[in-house]
């Protein structure tokens, strides 16, 4: 479970090293850029070596976006996307592309919904007139029935992700101790049964009308493609889709902590779990590469400060985990660490706060900084080797930065990062008030963190 | 964790094969139609080099220039199913080899890799021990040093057995907060006889876990690791002239230790029950109910593989499989559903497996066997047989583009003694399977009538509707599949 927090940071894209890179190529994923009248963007990176494709729009609205009373609704929405639109009525989306060879699927985050297809690139334009038709065409066949479906495998979503797997239920305590109730972080992406209950036919036509028009989108195509026959099709298929209204995003304030909180959530587990979290930065604002950095500095590897201290000196912990989570309006950085069982956290909190003050007062070394930039740099280089995440990244760049081949600017961005940016950004954020959530085994109280306070 | 995995449409439910295509675009133009896609190419794919160092260590090589990346894989043939009474011996001995190698602790080994930009992993699976190494090309020499450290060098010190002894233990004591992972353990322990290497857990039980020691992981690793069950694949950014040099500086002088080499075990035939059983797991409070529905599976050198290929995607291998909408679209009992066989040299499980809402447990059960029997009971639709035989020939590009897929799909191949030029036999095969050897193979290969069903839930809630379904004789049983002792 925890791997998969590590593939998800945020900046991960980014990237860059010291003396490896020094040698190193700097990373370009080339584009053309182009607007159609409607105000959808497109964006073409020829990729040659393998003869697959892949299609990936945003459409730029998450839960970040939603009110309260509505939560879950934009990933709700996300899943009606796959129930059919005007000329390929359900269950035509997914039967075209696999019949095509060709798989898809979509995501939902705090700031974004991205719907994404792969497969053959001879199935390129089946792709795009796929995704146009639904851009252009969902609410003509959208029905109630559709939305109480949906409204089912969600929930079903939520019970198997969350509230049968273990600690699911933490990351929804913290978010709600670490904004306020009307910040839209303050909710999960998924949402609350009682929100989810509560959508509406109505509702959905509302959230398309409002957000899911060309100009609140942006398409990316990338791979075994000629940039030519992709922007003919991108404006054939997407071209006569009408332009709504200016979409005005949630301007949310960041979070700010006046004081230390903390909670203990009781779950069917048989290990405690400490979870101390701080308010941040947006993603790619100024700390957010220093944060990265120190993230991996603490947890990355075995010889990071915290894994080798928690789990191979001191044998306390049997995980240990930590990233900066730099969304559009705020970011968050989690340091997570996982009891043996039927060990207290009281035992991991000591050696925890004297790691962070020793990194803080004295730096990391040279070596462990460069170890981080080539680790991270390395990993980027990865992603390069397919074309639908590729695809993703230039979306990302593109959304957050108004340039899609953001590559460089990333790696720099990381390269820049010094030992001081280090000691600054750790003194600066991790000496300051944050949320303490100790996940302990049922019955067990006595093992969760000290000062412990009731569960709200 | 919603605040920072992007939460998806769906689950990946199968991994699908396929190949080539290229060029024109269709030149289709209706808006109200879907553009058919244009003519897929042949399959193109590079040629496997072959070369062997004298003592015995075999080279497989593909080249992949467009990025400067390097997978190697060394595979050394023997893995869990070599465990005998000491159930988890060759995974644990395989997460030992980067806990202290040459003269690097596990500490100093990590910090070298990532300083390098390399990715070092060891693992083992049923038939092998495996160490990959994926690096940028510029410091391959220094990510291969490591390497040979870690294959021909391993401390096994007793301090770090010890402490990723205590690391295993606490992990097996956490499996049974997953109940998806309860409902797997329980299912194999059930299906698999005593004695079969399916039987227990490849990672172990408490017990085997807290018997193992730096002795019975030495001489575990001097069995296996000899020269001539070694075996490098490499993909990426390398030439063979390059390749054979660099390994056989590092590889080269490898003599085998004189330790006696182990035999395979002689396995216990699985075989199905000849009524229906079905299994409880305690769950109390559970949010759903994990089904598993199964049998010992069939043989990866089968003749019939290609056609169960196609059976089991328009069954449950696929998004728009029957199981999958029926569950998932029509009746919104889950997330997802799904059906696999598990493809080994010795019978996997096929398996039919799903997360479903508690208060539609039976229900589920009830559309699960209804599905198993039907692929069984009459032919598939045309439709259904082209978009399966299509979705298993036109997707196969897609699995070789990177460096760590190419060397996934070689070792597959070697795995099952197959050659590298099988896939496009296999592509003509599934494109000739008929909606009659689909029906064929599901009567031959699926037996709903012997199956296993495994259940993990909250049983108060639970067995009253299942046990209104008459599926057969219930039995409830602990978490590892074993009888709870009283």
């Amino acid at each position: 479970m925890w791997s998969r927090l590590v593939r998800c940071w945020p900046a991960l894209a980014c990237i860059a090293a010291a003396p490896l890179a020094a040698q190193a190529p700097t990373l370009t994923v080339p584009v053309t850029v182009d607007t159609l009248a409607n105000g959808l963007t497109v964006i073409v990176h020829e990729d040659q070596s393998v003869p697959v494709a892949a299609v990936n729009i945003w459409y730029h609205v998450g839960s970040g976006d939603e009110k309260p009373g509505r939560t879950g609704f934009a990933h709700l929405f996300e899943h009606l996307m796959f129930m059919g639109s005007e000329h390929a009525e359900y269950p035509a989306f997914d039967r075209l592309l696999e019949a095509a060879g060709a798989d898809n699927n979509g995501s939902t985050t705090e700031d974004r919904t991205n719907y994404y297809e792969s497969g053959p690139s001879n199935a390129l334009a089946l792709m795009l007139w796929l995704e146009a038709d639904r851009m252009g065409g969902l609410l003509p066949v959208m029905t109630g029935e559709k939305v109480d479906l949906q409204r089912d495998v969600v929930k079903n979503e939520r019970r198997q992700s969350y509230e049968n797997e273990p600690y699911g239920l933490a990351s929804e305590t913290i978010l709600a101790m670490l904004y306020p109730a009307t910040h839209p972080y303050s909710w999960p992406v998924i949402g609350s049964m009682t929100d989810l209950s509560a959508a509406s036919l109505e509702d959905v036509k509302d959230f398309f009308r409002s957000h899911y028009a060309p100009n609140n989108a942006s398409l990316v195509v990338a791979g075994a493609v000629k940039t030519s026959d992709v922007m003919r099709l991108a404006q054939l298929y997407f071209g006569s889709i009408p332009r709504g209204p200016a979409v005005p995003r949630s301007t949310a304030e960041a979070a700010h902590l006046a004081r230390d909180t903390s909670a203990v959530l009781e779950d069917r587990v048989q290990a405690a779990r400490l979870y101390y979290v701080w308010p941040t930065v947006k993603g790619l604002a100024g700390d957010d590469a220093a944060l990265n950095i120190l993230a991996y500095l603490l947890t990355g590897e075995k010889n990071s400060r915290l894994t080798q201290a928690l789990v191979y000196q001191e044998q306390s912990a049997t995980e240990v985990e930590s990233f900066q989570d730099g969304k559009r309006l705020a970011g968050d950085f989690w340091v997570l660490a996982t009891a043996h069982p039927g060990k207290g956290l009281p035992e991991l909190q000591g050696t925890l706060a004297r790691e962070l003050t020793r990194l803080t007062s004295d730096g990391p070394t040279t070596r462990e900084l460069d170890q981080a930039k080539n680790a991270l740099e390395a990993r980027l280089l990865r992603q390069l080797e397919r074309v639908s995440r590729k695809a993703d990244r230039l979306n990302s760049y593109f959304v957050r930065t108004g340039t899609a081949d953001g590559f460089a600017a990333d790696e720099t961005r990381l390269r820049a990062v010094t030992v001081d940016d280090i000691q600054r950004v750790a003194r600066h954020y991790l000496q300051a008030p944050r949320v303490t959530l100790s996940v302990v085994p049922l019955g067990h109280p006595e093992l969760a963190a000290t000062p412990t306070q009731v569960t709200p | 964790m919603t605040s920072h995995a992007p939460i998806a449409h769906r689950l990946s439910v199968a991994i699908i094969l396929a190949l080539a295509l290229a060029p024109p675009l269709s030149a289709q133009t209706s808006l109200t139609r879907p553009p058919a896609p244009g003519v897929p190419a042949d399959l193109r794919l590079p040629a496997v080099q072959l070369a062997k160092l004298p003592n015995g260590v075999t080279l497989r090589l593909v080249e992949m220039h467009e990025v400067p990346l390097v997978q190697v894989s060394l595979r050394i043939t023997g893995g869990a199913r070599l465990d005998g009474d000491q159930s988890g011996l060759a995974t644990f001995t395989a997460n030992m080899l980067d806990e202290g190698a040459g003269d690097r602790d596990a500490v100093a080994i990590a910090a070298q890799a990532a300083y390098l930009g390399a990715d070092l992993f060891t693992a083992a699976d049923w038939d092998h021990i495996y160490l990959d190494l994926n690096t940028p090309k510029r410091t391959l020499a220094g990510g291969l040093d490591l390497l040979a450290d870690l294959a021909l060098r391993p401390a096994f010190h007793a301090a770090d057995v010890a402490r990723e002894r205590d690391l295993r233990l606490s992990a097996i004591i956490q499996q049974q907060d997953e109940p998806g992972e309860t409902a797997t353990l329980a299912f194999n322990a059930i299906t698999f006889p005593l004695g079969h290497p399916y039987h227990r857990p490849a990672d172990g039980d408490s017990s085997s876990t807290t018997r193992l020691d730096s002795v019975a992981v030495r001489r575990f690793y001097q069995q296996l690791f000899k020269p001539d069950q070694a075996e490098f694949i490499i993909t990426g950014d390398l030439t063979l002239a390059e390749a054979t040099a660099e390994i056989g500086k590092r590889f080269g002088r490898w003599i085998p230790d004189r330790m006696a080499r182990l035999k395979p075990p002689i396995v216990p035939i699985a075989q199905s029950p000849n009524r229906r059983m079905v299994y409880l797991v305690d769950k109390p409070g559970a949010a759903q109910s994990v089904i598993m529905i199964g049998a010992p599976g069939v043989a990866r050198a089968n003749p019939d593989y290609a056609a169960i290929e196609v059976m089991n995607t328009i069954l449950g291998g696929s998004f728009s499989s029957r199981l999958n909408q029926n569950l998932r679209e029509t009746r919104g009992y889950t997330y997802g559903a799904g059906t696999s066989f598990a493809w080994r040299p010795l019978p996997g499980p096929f398996l039919a497996g799903s997360s479903v809402r508690t208060d539609v447990t039976d229900s589920s059960l009830v559309e699960f066997f209804k599905e198993l029997n039907a692929i069984r009971d009459a032919p598939v639709s045309d439709v259904e047989l082209t978009r399966a035989r299509n979705y298993i020939t036109l997707a196969l590009p897609g699995q070789f583009e990177t460096t760590r897929q190419m060397a996934g799909q070689i070792g597959e191949l070697l795995d099952f003694g197959l050659p590298t030029t099988w896939y496009t036999g296999y592509l003509r095969q599934v494109r000739a399977v008929t909606a009659a050897d689909v029906q064929r193979v599901a009567r031959r290969y699926i037996d709903p009538q012997r199956m296993r069903v495994v259940v993990v839930g909250d049983i108060e809630k639970i067995r009253p509707g299942i046990e209104a379904l008459g599926l057969g004789p219930i039995s409830v049983r602990g978490p590892d599949g074993n009888a709870p002792t009283p």
